[in-house]
């Protein structure tokens, strides 16, 4: 496969992969609004956490813009790629932070002190978490290519494909915690 | 040049990455699937026809637990039920059928040497394997398989305790479907980005033959709406194990007020439901597609309507979506949504009745065949018109409230779904069984195999229709426990003939399907004289597909009986003529 149509191909195979993952959020939150709007919902407050936590995954994404800037004037991007890694283990323990905050609150996930708003805030929290370890997998591959020179300014079809998924993540929390936050 | 090289057994028959190899392990495994499906019918339609009697047959196959005295258990009848319901569906129609077609014809219908991704191609295969070796296992578990019916609605199948296939097998059930719905995501990424960028030189969207377009459609219906499905999954599992409260509410089982509240099951039939209806046009588009071309290939005639085809099959994925409420019509839907429900559910009558004129515009007047793949296709046409008449009465709340859940919807579903999804499944394996192993498979028996199966599936679906006017309900494992029912018995005995009599026959398929593999009459390289790619290859099928450079195409692909040539069909890679028109 020429190195054109390898690029279009596998972005077209991720694009693909990424509606799908939209449909299965999509699932999720449509579950929400009909639970919401029947009787018995209870309002949680959002932990601050997921603040912190929305704000870390869009600096990752942003490294990943500059090493995507970098690579392209032929020179190596290992460190940037290196700091999206660093900003996505701080996305999961901010989101560790941000359970521990709703438990202390006394919102649970199961048991006698869960409720379908508890239930469903840490079951899409914690969908969109294994998402990101997913990403997190992808960056570390990125980068220990990028420390062995695997990429150029005309080839650097892996950091761009982890660059497209890294600001899929991105927007995906973005929408869901805006969602979280107005509905639950 | 070609990507052939020299394999050992194991890279070529069990991980091998040939999308040839790979349609076959599919086809393989669906009929081993289908004859344990079809078999699971065949037993529980036995208590059927004759509540409370005993089978010898039933003992042998099921053992004195789950057939004491050769009588069959209530537990394992639903049990039976939802497995038959859950196999046919998407281990046989889904992935039997569009694992084997989109593996088997894309590459070779649009002129590529494989599948954009072997090695994702052959993990969609391996990931469906092990859904069938986790399926297959719920059936030897101690409180036997899944029994809470193929829809698997709570609270039946998010209470461990309700009943004992509400247990382990309910489990395995879910980890089976878990893995069936990777692999089918594996497939369809698979499928879409193959069409869209691996087409040879001149093969436009618009020359695609309809089965590309039908497998193109299907796998993005399949990428859309598999993963709600699992997001119902998961919060399914989450309810079971871990005691959460999506689906569930203020629950008592033998006494014990269970610490449930605040669930709701009508979320998840939401959520089942909206991939529940593209599913049965993931079952459908497929079977639309190959009788497209079998029946243009053998009326001698170009597709009627060919971009009114592709349209129609647009429409139809497109309204699929938009349509699951017609399933919960009795959930205590508000009217007026219901009301919109008919509405949009109706309007797909005008796709369908656009596919049924151009068959029927395409067969008329054309020089027909009749090979066992176009009887099979004449009969899709068939049921497709039967069954898609019933569909308006379901579709129409004020009238399917009066036949929910009897044997009317049985019958309907069977004929419209799963009858034609399995001609189509039947045309193709006729119509592509000398590309796929170079030989030829006995007309004979192709058309014994027909007529009875044709003549058997109406037998044992067409009564259904009145048991369901007569407010039989599905699913229930004694008529006879209602007096009301006890005149209905006649009818369940003839139903129950009729299938045995298609189980049987389904067996000279078979024989005659590995028969011919090993000593069917050797296969000329384009025996039905089609002028789609694939024929164009040849007979030995190498890895590659063609031994040098991919053909061109220069034309579409229902060039069939056209004035100004010599022979009556003219392939996809001829050069028009000086003057002469595409189509």
């Amino acid at each position: 496969m020429d190195l054109n149509l390898k690029n279009t191909t596998y972005k077209q195979l991720l694009w693909i992969g990424m509606a799908s993952i939209t449909l299965f959020f999509a699932g999720l939150t449509s579950a929400v609004i009909v639970r919401s709007s029947e009787s018995g919902w209870q309002d949680i407050s959002m932990p601050r956490y997921f603040w912190y936590s929305t704000f870390v995954i869009i600096l990752g994404s942003a490294f990943l813009i500059m090493s995507k800037k970098i690579v392209r004037r032929g020179k190596n991007p290992a460190d940037y790629i290196f700091l999206t890694f660093v900003c996505g283990v701080i996305f999961a323990i901010f989101q560790f932070k941000g359970w521990s905050a709703l438990v202390d609150q006394g919102k649970f996930f199961v048991g006698e002190g869960s409720s379908p708003a508890s239930s469903f805030l840490y079951v899409i929290t914690f969908a969109h978490l294994i998402h990101v370890i997913g990403g997190l997998i992808s960056v570390f591959i990125t980068y220990t290519k990028s420390v062995n020179s695997k990429y150029s300014k005309e080839n650097y079809l892996g950091i761009e494909l982890t660059s497209i998924y890294w600001h899929f993540l991105d927007i995906l929390w973005i929408y869901l915690f805006a969602f979280l936050l107005y509905i639950i | 040049m070609s990507d052939h090289h020299n394999e050992t057994f194991l890279s070529k028959y069990i991980f091998s990455l040939d999308h040839k190899m790979i349609a076959k392990q599919f086809l393989i495994t669906g009929m081993f699937m289908g004859v344990v499906g079809m078999l699971m019918s065949i037993l529980f339609r036995l208590q059927l026809s004759n509540p409370g009697e005993s089978f010898a047959v039933l003992e042998w196959f099921l053992g004195e637990k789950w057939a004491p005295d050769g009588v069959l258990d209530p537990n394992m009848y639903l049990a039976l039920v939802t497995m038959h319901g859950t196999i046919l569906i998407f281990w046989v129609l889904t992935a039997g059928l569009t694992g084997t077609f989109a593996n088997f014809l894309i590459p070779l219908q649009i002129g590529a040497r494989d599948m954009a991704s072997g090695f994702i191609n052959m993990l969609s295969y391996w990931f469906f394997f092990a859904a069938t070796i986790v399926l297959l296992t719920s059936l030897f578990v101690e409180t036997g398989p899944a029994s809470a019916g193929w829809t698997i609605y709570p609270p039946l199948s998010a209470l461990p305790q309700a009943i004992p296939g509400s247990g382990l097998g309910q489990d395995l059930w879910l980890i089976a479907m878990t893995l069936f719905i990777v692999s089918s995501l594996l497939g369809g990424l698979n499928y879409i980005v193959t069409i869209l960028n691996l087409r040879t030189k001149g093969m436009s969207m618009t020359r695609l033959p309809l089965v590309m377009w039908a497998l193109f459609i299907v796998a993005i219906l399949g990428v859309l709406s598999f993963p709600v499905l699992l997001s119902a999954s998961l919060l399914l599992v989450f309810d079971r194990t871990f005691g959460t409260s999506f689906y569930l509410s203020d629950i008592v089982i033998a006494g014990e007020a269970l610490h449930h509240t605040g669930g709701s099951p009508i979320l998840f039939e939401h959520l089942f439901w909206f991939l529940g209806h593209p599913e049965v046009y993931i079952i459908l588009l497929p079977a639309l597609g190959i009788v497209s071309e079998v029946i243009s290939v053998n009326s001698r005639k170009p597709i009627f309507g060919y971009k009114a085809m592709v349209i129609s099959l647009m429409a139809i994925a497109f309204l699929s979506f938009i349509v699951w409420g017609h399933h919960m019509f009795i959930t205590g839907m508000d009217p007026f949504l219901g009301s919109v429900f008919t509405f949009t559910t109706l309007l797909i009558a005008i796709p369908s009745a656009v596919k049924v004129f151009n068959y029927l515009a395409t067969l008329w007047r054309g020089s027909i065949r009749f090979t066992p793949a176009m009887l099979f296709a004449i009969g899709f046409v068939s049921t497709f018109i039967t069954g898609g008449l019933t569909g308006i009465v379901l579709g129409d709340s004020a009238l399917d409230i009066n036949v929910h859940d009897t044997y009317f919807v049985v019958g309907h579903f069977h004929i419209v779904m799963g009858l034609s999804a399995i001609y189509g499944m039947f045309a193709g394996v006729y119509h592509w069984f000398p590309k796929m192993y170079g030989k030829m498979m006995n007309k004979k028996l192709g058309y014994i195999h027909f007529w009875v199966t044709f003549i058997s599936a109406y037998g044992v679906f067409f009564p259904m229709h009145f048991l369901g006017l007569a407010g039989l309900p599905r699913r229930y494992y004694s008529n006879t426990a209602f007096p009301m029912f006890e005149g209905l018995t006649n009818i369940n005995e003839i139903i129950t003939f009729f299938a045995i009599v298609g189980g049987i026959v389904q067996v000279l398929f078979i024989f005659n399907f590995f028969y011919s593999i090993f000593y069917g009459t050797k296969a000329s390289k384009n025996p039905w004289g089609s002028t789609t790619l694939e024929w164009t290859t040849p007979i030995e099928r190498i890895h590659g597909n063609w031994p040098g450079e991919i053909p061109t195409v220069r034309r579409w692909a229902y060039d069939y009986s056209k004035p100004g040539h010599d022979t009556d069909f003219v392939p996809q890679t001829e050069p028009l003529k000086e003057g002469e028109e595409e189509h």
